[in-house]
């Protein structure tokens, strides 16, 4: 593989992967705060 | 008996017969950083033994690299191996709270476009000339990221390694003087001025819990060759989340985290021998991993322009350069930013997202690239 395609390839795929997996967590995010939503006592527990 | 003293003399000073230029300029370099670190207060946790380790490597004779040196033990079997950045990473997750990443999830778009300075860099460092490997181990300072940094080029291009952690701490520690000029260049006077909202999304304890370990499986999944990099950074915040292994949690971020820096940062001085650090190639690592680190914050910025434009005004772009991972400065020096331009703009805690976001992002985009670089068969399993 030339230098060229080397570059190329990495920095697109590299650069829209990482974007593609952050978002994907920042999905997971949002489920897991929707399957475990936030209750008042948890701070408490937190504090604990 | 005269031949005798002859002899022990010569052998006394044996080591200052033997002492080059190299050696000398090497010996203020390692002097130097110590310096930087003590005086200066620039990442001295790493600066300090790196320092030190440069100057005992450079001592003539003295064969600490040496098959039975001591430090070629300790950069045998912790750094070629991988063991000590990992480790770190275990003691940087138990220390790390990704509760203001949580909170406002979509900022940590910021975080993934805070890496691209690493892509970029790597077609730079290949235009320059830079074979592929070590073009990827030179760009891997743009993660701004010392122990991924270090993992990836110990990886590639060992011969590179005590230049790319150098840059690599050295930089993070400069991130209040890269940043700023690159943030007022970037944005308007108007943009600087925008005052975000609170988000108030608290977190529950569970999703707190569970996080590491989703984390861990999905990224793991999609980039399977960044697993030691992830699950070493998850299993650390889960230690510091679950709440039930209080020792295991304190041995990860103070005894483990504090004799892994500090054996670490030995075997990276180690590296810097006069013939293998003075060179061009060396100058031209510093340099590019300066680039990357600008590149960084200025993608980081035209990211959070275009999140601004998408929300009508919603988003200060300033907390674009936060995307990064030198947590919590970048994050600071976008507070900073912000309230010199307007006392009522309170940026810290979106900032703190964007940075945790850059923490994530820094992890995984040398993930991205170690599985790409395997599916490509540049590299092996």
């Amino acid at each position: 593989m030339d230098t060229w395609t080397f570059g190329w390839t990495l920095a697109l795929i590299g650069m829209g992967g990482t974007m593609l997996v952050l978002w994907c967590l920042s999905l997971v995010v949002l489920l897991l705060k929707k399957i475990f939503p936030y209750r008042p006592d948890d701070s408490a527990s937190q504090k604990g | 008996m005269e031949s005798a003293i002859v002899s022990g003399l010569q052998g006394l000073f044996e080591g200052v017969a033997n002492l080059g230029a190299g050696h000398a300029i090497m010996l203020v370099i390692g002097s130097l950083l110590l310096y930087l670190g003590i005086s200066k207060g620039y990442e001295p946790l790493l600066l300090v033994p790196i320092g030190f380790g440069a100057i005992l490597v450079n001592i003539p004779l003295a064969g600490l690299m040496d098959n039975d040196g001591f430090l070629r033990f300790f950069y045998d079997n912790g750094v070629l191996t991988e063991v000590f950045p990992l480790l770190i990473f275990i003691g940087i997750g138990a220390m790390t709270d990704f509760q203001p990443l949580m909170e406002n999830p979509k900022i940590i778009l910021l975080g993934a476009a805070g890496q691209f300075g690493i892509f970029l860099t790597l077609l730079l460092a290949l235009a320059i000339g830079f074979d592929k490997l070590d073009a990827v181990a030179v760009a891997v300072i743009g993660a701004c990221d010392g122990p991924t940094a270090i993992y990836v080029s110990s990886k590639f291009a060992p011969h590179l390694l005590g230049a790319v952690s150098i840059a690599a701490y050295s930089y993070m520690s400069l991130v209040p003087l890269i940043q700023p000029p690159i943030m007022r260049l970037l944005t308007t006077d108007k943009e600087r001025k925008i005052v975000m909202g609170i988000v108030k999304q608290p977190v529950s304890k569970t999703t707190k819990i569970v996080f590491p370990v989703v984390v861990t499986i999905a990224a793991s999944i999609l980039a399977p060759k960044g697993t030691p990099l992830i699950g070493t950074l998850m299993l650390g915040n889960l230690l510091r989340e679950s709440g039930v292994v209080a020792r295991l949690k304190s041995a990860a971020e103070n005894e483990i985290a504090n004799i892994v820096t500090l054996l670490l940062g030995l075997s990276i001085g180690a590296t810097m021998e006069a013939d293998k650090f003075l060179r061009g190639e060396t100058l031209l690592v510093l340099a590019l991993g300066l680039i990357a680190i600008g590149l960084d914050t200025a993608v980081g910025v035209l990211f959070g322009k275009l999140m601004c434009l998408m929300t009508r005004g919603k988003i200060n772009p300033l907390i674009g350069a936060a995307g990064i991972s030198a947590f919590p400065m970048a994050a600071r020096v976008v507070q900073v930013e912000g309230q010199k331009y307007n006392k009522k703009s309170y940026l810290l805690m979106h900032a703190m997202s964007a940075n945790a976001g850059g923490q994530v992002g820094s992890v995984i985009a040398a993930a991205v690239m170690l599985s790409v670089l395997k599916g490509m068969g540049i590299v092996g399993g």
